[in-house]
């Protein structure tokens, strides 16, 4: 049944595993920006007194898996779906025995996770294994305990499954749109700050978190990132990882209802 | 019954309007006017199985339209269609499963993958059993010539090439019933009579049914039997090549070659009257349009050998452009 969609990701991953110097230059970039954060984030804990939600170890973790994952956000729309869209050539989608949703959701998964394995894996040999042997082990990726990585490792492919439903729901727009510009400016901002990618959420004031807990993009990095360092204990990981899959199920329904509402109207260019 | 069963189907576009000048940019933003297009105008035919229907029109005719709803992608205004008795549109799935349809000015292949990887992913997209797609394929590859292709990537192809390959991966899962939608646009010649004759083999040895939509009268000529001409969203003709010269008349032209350069001055002077069209000269030779209507070919011919020494001489057909062209005018340009 899921025989015809596993195919479509799995032609469009290994399609985008050709681009490894760009992966190698986000590796580069992404080393820089972490370790940016890393300093503010340490220079803020030797200047703050009292206790804080996260201590110095877990903030590391949390900076450095997002800097391996930071493609897995869901802030840019795949620049071959904005050229099928304004070519037209996105009819060609409808004449394929598929489920539409499905077919564009299948294709957005390998988006959002190709160009991330390419640069998460040497990331993360990186923090967790040069950064020691330089004499910098305080400022390494911890070594997970086994629960917590198990955990970790359930959470982050509920946040890819969340990260595609988003992303889905902007290609959609762009039926409307029939170009990504106005998405692609407004998502980075919303995604970085929303899922705790520029500033872990535990860090942001008391009277924001009752918002902050709630929604959505919080499953994208803060869930996964806080069960890895054991800031969320694994007794309470299944409860975490189960809202960030119900918010999952509510964006692909909300994703099913436009886009059945943008096929009706779809009009393909050049009729 | 026909596979193909269209009544009355008709498609208006709502197009929004826009206003000249900065003033009515913003008076735009405000009241936005839209303004009807009757893509179709209510359109009826039927098609056969094993048919080689020709799907010609000027440019905004609706012909692409037509096509895009039989292939289910847009949903008509009103009227019905059935596809072996399917509504493309409400069975998109079903109905996308026993079509091929070929956008000649679009592929269908991923353009970053060699051919054979796109050719693989679309057997698991249509569900193809192993052993059918490797007979479809094999065939494919053999009539198209597409062997050395296989491991190319897309984007590294000819034009030419790319159509074949293109064409192959709309028949891989052995659709019945294939729609082409300008096939040998920006092909050159060889191309050209190497992709007639690949849709001629299919639908004579295979009995696959073949709308085409082109602008190239050669590929109607070459492989119609039947045409459907379509203007301002209503059929206009629906016959044979035949039946389209003779609704502008039946024009040929006479040409004769002379044994002395010919003089225009006495050619006129002996043919003249309603039938006659044109008359041009260039050295020895000349061009006689006439009316075959009203002169009989063989007494035209007969006056001419009579009063001149003629070397050689042929009728032919206008050239099914002109007459194309002719018919256009007369219902004039598609684009209201």
């Amino acid at each position: 049944m899921l025989a015809p969609y596993a195919a479509v990701v799995s032609a469009r991953y290994r399609n985008l595993l050709q681009y490894r110097a760009a992966a190698f230059a986000g590796f580069v970039t992404q080393l820089f920006w972490g370790s940016i954060r890393l300093m503010i984030l340490a220079a803020f804990y030797a200047a703050a007194d009292g206790p804080q939600p996260m201590n110095l170890v877990e903030v590391v973790a949390y900076v450095w898996l997002g800097q391996a994952l930071l493609g897995m956000l869901p802030w840019n729309t795949d620049a071959d779906f904005k050229e099928q869209i304004a070519s037209g050539a996105v009819a060609y989608d409808l004449l394929r025995p598929l489920d539409l949703y499905g077919y564009w959701y299948a294709r957005t998964l390998a988006f959002r996770t190709a160009a991330t394995t390419l640069r998460a894996i040497p990331m993360v040999v990186f923090a967790m294994l040069v950064l020691p042997a330089l004499g910098l082990a305080e400022w390494a990726l911890p070594v997970p305990s086994f629960p917590a990585l198990a955990g970790f490792l359930v959470a982050i492919t509920a946040a890819a499954l969340l990260s595609t439903s988003i992303t889905v729901l902007a290609h959609i727009s762009m039926l409307w749109t029939l170009s990504g510009e106005g998405v692609d400016r407004i998502l980075p901002s919303f995604v970085t700050i929303l899922s705790g990618m520029i500033v872990p959420l535990p860090l942001f004031p008391d009277w924001m978190q009752p918002f902050l807990s709630w929604q959505p993009f919080r499953g994208l990095c803060d869930v996964p990132y806080r069960i890895y360092s054991g800031n969320i204990p694994i007794a309470e990981a299944a409860g975490e990882i189960a809202f960030t899959l119900a918010w999952t199920v509510v964006i692909v329904w909300a994703g099913r209802l436009v886009l059945s509402c943008g096929v009706r109207r779809l009009v393909v260019q050049g009729g | 019954m026909p596979q193909i069963e269209v009544k009355n189907l008709a498609k208006v576009f709502r197009v929004a309007e826009r206003r000249a000048g900065l003033a009515g940019a913003f008076r735009g933003l405000l009241d936005r006017r839209t303004r009807e297009v009757h893509a179709l105008a209510g359109i009826d035919f039927d098609i056969e199985r094993g048919e080689l229907v020709g799907y010609i029109g000027p440019n905004g005719a609706g012909k692409s339209t037509t096509i895009k709803i039989l292939a289910g992608i847009l949903t008509p205004t009103r009227g019905t269609c059935t596809v072996d008795g399917l509504t493309p549109w409400d069975d998109r799935r079903r109905h996308a499963a026993r079509i091929g349809v070929v956008f000649g000015q679009r592929t269908q292949l991923w353009w970053d993958l060699p051919v054979i990887e796109s050719f693989e992913l679309l057997q698991r997209v249509y569900r193809v059993p192993e052993p059918l797609f490797r007979r479809n394929r094999d065939r494919m590859v053999e009539l198209l010539r597409l062997g050395p292709l296989l491991d190319t990537p897309v984007r590294q192809l000819s034009l030419g090439q790319r159509m074949r390959a293109d064409l192959a991966a709309a028949l891989l899962h052995g659709p019945r019933l294939l729609f082409l939608d300008e096939p040998t646009i920006g092909l050159d010649a060889a191309a050209k009579l190497a992709m007639r004759d690949f849709v001629r083999t299919l639908n004579r040895e295979e009995g696959v049914t073949v709308v085409l939509t082109t602008h190239d009268m050669d590929d109607i000529e070459a492989l119609c039997e039947r045409i459907l001409v379509i203007g301002q969203g209503r059929i206009l003709i629906d016959g044979g090549i035949d039946d389209l010269r003779r609704r502008v008349g039946d024009e040929r032209v006479l040409i004769v070659d002379f044994e002395e350069p010919g003089s225009l001055a006495a050619l006129e002077r002996e043919l003249h009257g309603a039938w006659l069209r044109e008359v041009r000269v260039t050295g020895k030779r000349a061009r006689i349009g006439f009316d075959a209507g009203a002169v009989a070919p063989a007494a035209l011919i007969t006056r001419v050998t009579s009063r001149f020494e003629v070397h050689d001489l042929f009728v032919e057909h206008p050239p099914i452009e002109h007459t194309v062209a002719d018919l256009y005018a007369e219902h004039g340009e598609g684009e209201a």
